[in-house]
């Protein structure tokens, strides 16, 4: 008995061992793979007859095509460059590519946020942001310090137990409460900016999307709808209604080009602009005033070119840094056309080409 | 920042990273999915929730009717941060019912129920299964999977549903789980098998599938798709997620990578060649051909 078993064993062995064992796999419609997934795609009509009837033979004949298609896909993801990963001893990884089958997102891709009251001053002045050290060194303590927080530099602000009265302060005045409440001023103004950019931010996005978001009300798809309308090139002159749909009733003040003034009204008024108009025609002066026009047009030349450069310039000096600003800082504060006086000097080139001759 | 953008902002760290988790990115988290009973839920169904997700326990009973009602969904989604969710319930007019469902933006996106015809669970097969947490392959077999509009977007689902975190590479003795669907006849059979790599002659292993649970025979009832412009808008990626084309390089058929140089103008004339003794021009030579071609200034006096 044993022994039958055990020749047995070894014929089966011995099979197993010569048998050919193929990789190959036939099929009509060659499939469609995406890697990065470890996804196969069998467009070939699978056979229904044979997958008709219930039971075992059913479930072989699916493990069977189930099969060739895991011995096709295994063989595009062994042909994949793989390296051994920790050493020449470590298991065989191979990278895979990013997955290719395109999927819904969970949420909508991040909005950009509008800059900031600040920011935009920025921007237009060409003000770049000038990177702190970390830490400070405090003269009295003798080391390095955070610039703020906890064990800050220059001691703990709540324990400031002096604070001097200034020369034409009120002696009665308490300078303690006057510092407090500073802090609580700047506080909440600072809240309060905060709170007006989120304001302006919240405005400008929630401005209608024109997109379905799957959860609109019916006044957001009553606006987006009469927007859509007016949105040809007739203006939504010329679109059909709906059976039921009201028609749009005629704005009360007629649109821009049919507003008229009264016919008697101020006489004095429609004198005083009929004369104004004579006077702009006869006069030699020209209307628009060039110096101030150009320098216009050169300060928003600079605030491009300082928000295209910004970030590519390598960071200067303190020095060099600060001895740009102080220019710009001057210009910006004298009157307008003071400022623009100064600039012509800085820039005669520019402006002088361009200047007509006067 | 979107935690940064509330009106009251947190006061912890720990809240912050909180929020900042759940906010929308540019490359986003894993998917969860929220396994949900419905009211008279029964054995099938239950084991069938339990097996499909193993990892995850489920979480709520006795939600009404999500092709009726989706607030309640959507409530859930949002405090639980799911974005895929399985909900199973039985009734004498549909029974053993199973609805997969993803959401966009806490809001419902596809819903498809799908009955559930034969139901064999892990612990009817007894065999040594593949450990938990391994990405396994999908493979769909079946013409109706391209053209049938539902099944396209079934199929999306399920590779959704199944596909796991996204990884860059794989250890290749690692794939040990297939989930195999087969879509024939109105039928969908969704089958899971562990794979055994067996010596063949070359490098690539021959493969051998053992049948493991659950398999699951499926049929298509109800569905609530999402509106094309809907679904193309969840699609959308944002534009820095983009590969960069490298510009100025080509491949060719057989393999080889050309790439263009662009080059100013070159008066070839001055082109540095190598220096043949033979052709240096003489200074008797050099005269005569700068007095033909310098242009001389001639001083009238």
């Amino acid at each position: 008995m044993a022994a039958v078993r055990v020749e047995e064993v070894l014929a089966a062995a011995a099979q197993e061992q010569h048998r050919p064992r193929s990789v190959q796999v036939e099929k009509e419609l060659e499939l469609e793979f995406d890697l990065g997934n470890l996804l196969a795609l069998d467009p070939n009509p699978p056979p229904a007859a044979a997958l008709r009837g219930a039971g075992p033979r059913r479930e072989s004949q699916l493990r069977a095509l189930a099969r060739d298609n895991a011995q096709l896909l295994a063989a595009r993801l062994w042909e994949l460059p793989a390296e051994r990963a920790d050493g020449a001893a470590g298991p065989l990884v191979a990278r895979l590519p990013e997955p290719a089958f395109r999927l819904p997102r969970e949420k909508p891709p991040p909005r950009p946020r509008p800059p900031t009251r600040w920011e935009q001053f920025a921007r237009l002045k060409g003000i770049r942001r000038r990177k702190r050290t970390s830490l400070v060194w405090d003269e009295q303590a003798k080391e390095w310090r955070r610039r703020w927080g906890y064990r800050r530099a220059g001691g703990d602000p709540a324990r400031a137990w002096l604070a001097e009265v200034p020369a034409g302060a009120d002696p009665e005045e308490d300078q303690l409460a006057k510092l407090r409440r500073a802090k609580r001023e700047r506080v909440a103004r600072n809240e309060l900016n905060r709170l007006r950019n989120l304001a302006r931010a919240h405005r400008s996005a929630a401005a209608a999307p024109l997109h379905p978001t799957g959860h609109q009300s019916r006044q957001e798809l009553g606006l987006v709808a009469r927007v859509a309308r007016v949105s040809t090139a007739s203006l939504g002159r010329f679109q059909p209604r709906l059976p039921k749909e009201p028609a749009e009733p005629p704005s009360r003040d007629g649109g821009k080009k049919r507003r008229f003034g009264p016919l008697l009204g101020d006489l004095a008024a429609e004198r005083g602009r009929q004369l104004e108009l004579l006077r702009g025609m006869s006069s030699k002066k020209p209307a628009l005033d060039i110096t101030r026009a150009v320098n216009k047009q050169l300060r928003e030349e600079d605030a491009e070119a300082a928000a295209a450069k910004g970030k590519k310039r390598a960071q200067r000096g303190k020095r060099g840094r600060r001895q740009q600003q102080r220019p710009g800082k001057r210009s910006g504060g004298g009157g307008k056309k003071g400022g623009a006086a100064r600039r012509q000097q800085q820039r005669p080139a520019g402006g002088g080409g361009r200047r007509k001759k006067a | 920042m979107d935690a940064l953008e509330r009106v009251v902002k947190p006061k912890t760290k720990r809240a912050k990273r909180f929020l900042e988790k759940r906010e929308p990115k540019l490359t986003e988290n894993t998917k969860n999915a929220m396994l949900i009973k419905g009211g008279n839920a029964n054995s099938t169904v239950t084991e069938v929730l339990k097996d499909i997700v193993s990892h995850h326990l489920p979480i709520q009973k006795n939600i009404t009717r999500p092709f009726e009602d989706q607030t309640s969904l959507e409530f859930f989604s949002k405090k639980s941060d799911c974005s895929l969710f399985l909900f199973g319930s039985h009734n004498k007019k549909r029974p053993n019912n199973l609805i997969v469902g993803r959401m966009f933006d806490y809001h419902v996106l596809d819903m498809i129920e799908l009955g559930i015809e034969n139901f064999v669970s892990l612990k009817d097969i007894k065999n040594n299964k593949c450990p938990e947490g391994t990405k396994p392959m999908l493979i769909f077999a079946g013409d109706a999977f391209d053209l049938n509009e539902e099944y396209r977007r079934l199929k999306s689902l399920l590779i959704d549903f199944f596909r796991g975190p996204t990884v860059p590479n794989i250890r290749l003795a690692g794939l040990e789980h297939v989930l195999h669907f087969t879509a024939v006849d109105g039928k969908i059979y969704m089958r899971s098998y562990k794979v055994l790599l067996k010596k063949s002659g070359c490098k690539i292993p021959r493969i051998e599938l053992e049948d493991i649970g659950p398999s699951l025979d499926l049929v298509m009832r109800r569905t609530h798709l999402a509106s094309d412009d809907l679904y193309k808008l969840s699609l959308k990626q944002p534009k820095a997620l983009k590969p960069k084309k490298k510009k100025n390089i080509s491949h060719d058929v057989f393999g080889t990578t050309y790439g263009r140089i662009h080059m100013q103008k070159q008066d070839l004339s001055k082109l540095q060649t190598r220096k043949m003794k033979g052709l240096k021009k003489r200074p008797a030579e050099k005269s005569v051909e700068d007095g033909g071609i310098s242009p001389k200034k001639t001083k009238s006096v």
